[in-house]
């Protein structure tokens, strides 16, 4: 005898995603991930000048703003073999990694966090124990016996008001909640610190992106920024310096509290470390380039298959035909139809023709379309990234993948292992060690940009110039929620063909052609439901994904099952 | 002097949807405002706002919503209503706006009063253009906007 839990929408995510689950004996069976939302961006650019994608395409997400942008400019730069100037790569690389730390801390603190922090249980906490466990695995400063008690205080007249707001929706009190009340108290006291962590990283962004949300500083062959040592109304040093002193807060943030949390969630709910892993196989672009013609990256990628780090397959750098012959998408379970009838079109080939039918179970369920490498569904996102990082030996993802474990360790958690890796809380610990790697280059692009604006060269844009005839490109982005691709066909100077295949495509695919799931569906496979009217742990796992649905539109209706009542004015 | 952040939130890639973004880019086309005032165009985002609306003592959103009233209606909630109205899922953002104000309620740094002025859509089809008849309430949306102002001691004046 079966249960069957739909859970729409999941609530604490970007966008609308549905889930179904079939449960027996108290633990998933069956699983269908369905995107609720309906993406046009591609129709909308067609027959645009190529220059103006970028910021038409970053008004598509609700999150990813910056990173459509980047991958819009990048597209159109490899199909035209462009070189971008250092500088316009050093402020670019400066605002994608300022972008992911904001991404990576929020998602953790008010995204994610409360599937493992019981809100109301930190009401009942002792300040003082809780402040003397913080400080004795941390020497964050946030974690004193006054920041308790406030935060407590707050707390209370928070869930006293009855104005739960998000935390309306949390599953206070069941039985997979495990951290004791001042742990819990701890948690919530860094989920308001985190507030403070990611306007930092927030302020980079709006700095050099010149607004945000929205950036504006983008251009086809560089960005806008004008460098001037002395004007005020361009980047100058003092800009520079203020830029700096939110990259140390940020640091400071992520080395002292949102590393030891991530331990501490790690330790304390050690099974999760062997439940909710995706499809086995990882992809991943190189990132941060540091040179004209993007060849040279601070952080690799490619492909590998479990945890066989010497099988990694290495991708040259942007536009490697390893990636872009790879990549096809099926829509057999998505809502919409290739005229010719194809299994699989590559995406310069890409159509976006709507065919809704409703939610079928053994049809199409869902907007979302099925991408494949080679044939077969890949996990794109931080283990990706991380797994990369270690197949190549790369030192800084080493170095904090130990630093981590050893934390884990000290609070008598399990071991780390690339395997492991893939797992929900795997995916937390990943995603934590990413933000890492990506602060440290957030800094060496600083100390880059800074040396060469001193070196006098003041260059930060190369005039695009568009051929008559046919050219076709991709923008890669190892975006915060992994692999990000834009793919566009240029004829004549204006836009012919344009298809983004965003991370969350890769993860909350529907079914592919050969009835492949992707790794939503993959990981919800065998997580436990204890109670089926709060069903947290499915939850905990797609969470951990970190989903953005929002690269789409509200097509289905949203049903109005309302209790206000308005008047037309 | 009190902070007031007007925020226009929507998709300027689906027509009617978009009308939010619309509204607050014509507002400071058309007016001169104090400068306690900030405009943010919010487009598409969530938790990306955090920032921009941390201790505003007011905040005038506007967005395009499904409040069941006929096309081009445009409609005002204030306070009490504005959270329930998120809640009802009648506007596609407002996942990322509650999550916003809830965040920021907790924190002690929510606005101290939030009023939504809200466009019932035409048409949600693809196209950077709001429909005519959405078009034609864009100075209904303007004025009362420019009526919440003046309530919180923020008088606009019209460009000239």
């Amino acid at each position: 005898m079966s249960t069957r839990i739909t859970i729409d929408p999941v609530t604490r995510i970007e966008g609308h995603l549905r889930i179904d689950v079939e449960v027996e004996n108290g633990h998933v069976v069956k699983s269908w991930a369905s995107g609720q939302m309906w993406r046009g961006i591609e129709q909308i650019v067609l027959d645009r000048d190529p220059r103006d994608a970028w910021a038409i395409v970053q008004r598509i997400c609700g999150v990813c703003t910056t990173v459509h942008a980047i991958a819009s400019v990048r597209a159109m730069e490899e199909a035209l073999q462009l070189e971008v100037p250092l500088n316009a790569q050093y402020i670019r690389n400066m605002i994608l990694a300022a972008h992911t730390l904001h991404d990576h801390i929020v998602h953790f603190y008010q995204l994610s966090a409360l599937d493992w922090v019981d809100v109301v249980s930190a009401t009942k906490a002792n300040p003082v124990t809780a402040a003397r466990f913080a400080e004795g695995i941390s020497d964050w400063e946030g974690n004193s016996k006054a920041v308790m008690f406030d935060t407590q205080e707050r707390l209370k007249t928070f869930v006293g008001s009855g104005q739960l707001g998000i935390f309306a929706n949390g599953y206070w009190g069941h039985p997979a909640m495990k951290l004791s009340p001042e742990v819990n108290l701890m948690a919530v006291a860094h989920y308001l610190q985190a507030l403070d962590a990611q306007r930092w990283a927030n302020k980079i962004v709006g700095v050099l992106g010149s607004k945000t949300p929205h950036i504006q500083n983008l251009a086809v062959g560089g960005v806008s920024n004008p460098i001037s040592l002395d004007s005020q109304s361009v980047l100058t040093i003092e800009r520079l310096l203020e830029i700096k002193e939110c990259i140390d807060k940020v640091g400071a943030f992520l080395h002292n509290c949102y590393f030891v949390d991530v331990a501490a969630i790690a330790a304390s709910y050690p099974e999760w470390l062997s439940l909710g892993a995706g499809v086995e196989e990882f992809l991943s672009t190189p990132e941060f380039p540091t040179d004209t013609r993007s060849t040279q990256f601070m952080m690799e990628g490619g492909f590998l298959h479990g945890d066989d780090l010497a099988g990694f397959k290495k991708m040259s750098g942007f536009g490697d035909p390893y990636f872009t012959e790879g990549v096809a998408e099926a829509v057999t379970h998505s809502w919409y139809t290739y005229k010719n009838g194809e299994d699989q079109l590559k995406p310069w080939k890409g159509e976006t023709t709507p065919a809704y039918t409703d939610f079928q179970e053994e049809g199409k369920y869902s907007w979302i379309k099925s991408p494949t490498f080679y044939g077969r569904p890949a996990q794109v996102g931080p283990i990706a990234s991380v797994l990369a990082g270690l197949a190549t030996g790369h030192q800084p993802t080493k170095r904090y993948v130990e630093q981590l474990d050893a934390k884990v360790h000290s609070l008598s958690g399990p071991k780390l292992t690339p395997a492991n890796l893939n797992s929900t809380v795997g995916r937390h610990a990943a995603r934590l060690i990413r933000a890492c790697v990506v602060y440290e280059n957030l800094l060496a692009n600083w100390n880059l940009l800074m040396k060469n604006i001193g070196d006098g060269d003041m260059t930060t844009f190369n005039k695009p110039t568009f051929p008559k005839g046919e050219i076709a490109g991709v923008g890669q982005v190892e975006a915060p929620r992994g692999l990000l691709s834009h793919w566009v066909v240029i004829k004549d100077g204006r836009i012919a063909n344009y298809q983004a295949v965003v991370p969350s495509t890769w993860l909350a695919a529907p079914k592919d052609h050969e009835g492949q799931p992707a790794s939503y569906e993959v990981a919800l496979l065998g997580t436990p439901v204890a109670d089926s009217e709060r069903p947290l742990e499915p939850l905990r796992t797609i969470h951990s994904f970190d989903p953005c649905l929002a690269c789409a539109v509200h097509l289905t209706d949203l049903e109005n099952k309302t209790a206000v009542t308005v008047k037309a004015l | 002097m009190s902070k007031t952040i007007v925020l226009g939130i929507g998709n300027v890639l689906l027509s009617d949807e978009g009308v939010g973004v619309h509204a607050v880019k014509a507002l400071v086309q058309q007016y001169d405002l104090g400068e306690d005032v900030e405009v943010v165009d919010g487009g598409t985002t969530g938790m990306e706002l955090l920032p921009d609306l941390e201790g505003a003592d007011d905040l005038v959103v506007i967005d395009a919503i499904r409040a069941g009233q006929p096309p081009a209606s445009v409609v005002r909630l204030e306070g009490d209503q504005v959270p329930a109205f998120f809640k009802t899922k009648i506007s596609p953002h407002q996942v990322g706006l509650s999550d916003v104000l809830a965040a920021l309620t907790f924190k002690g740094q929510a606005p101290g009063r939030v009023v939504l002025i809200g466009v019932q859509p035409v048409t949600l089809s693809l196209g950077m253009q709001l429909s005519p008849e959405v078009g034609a309430r864009l100075d209904k949306v303007l004025s009362l906007v420019v009526g919440e102002l003046a309530a919180c001691g923020h008088p606009a004046t019209i460009r000239t």
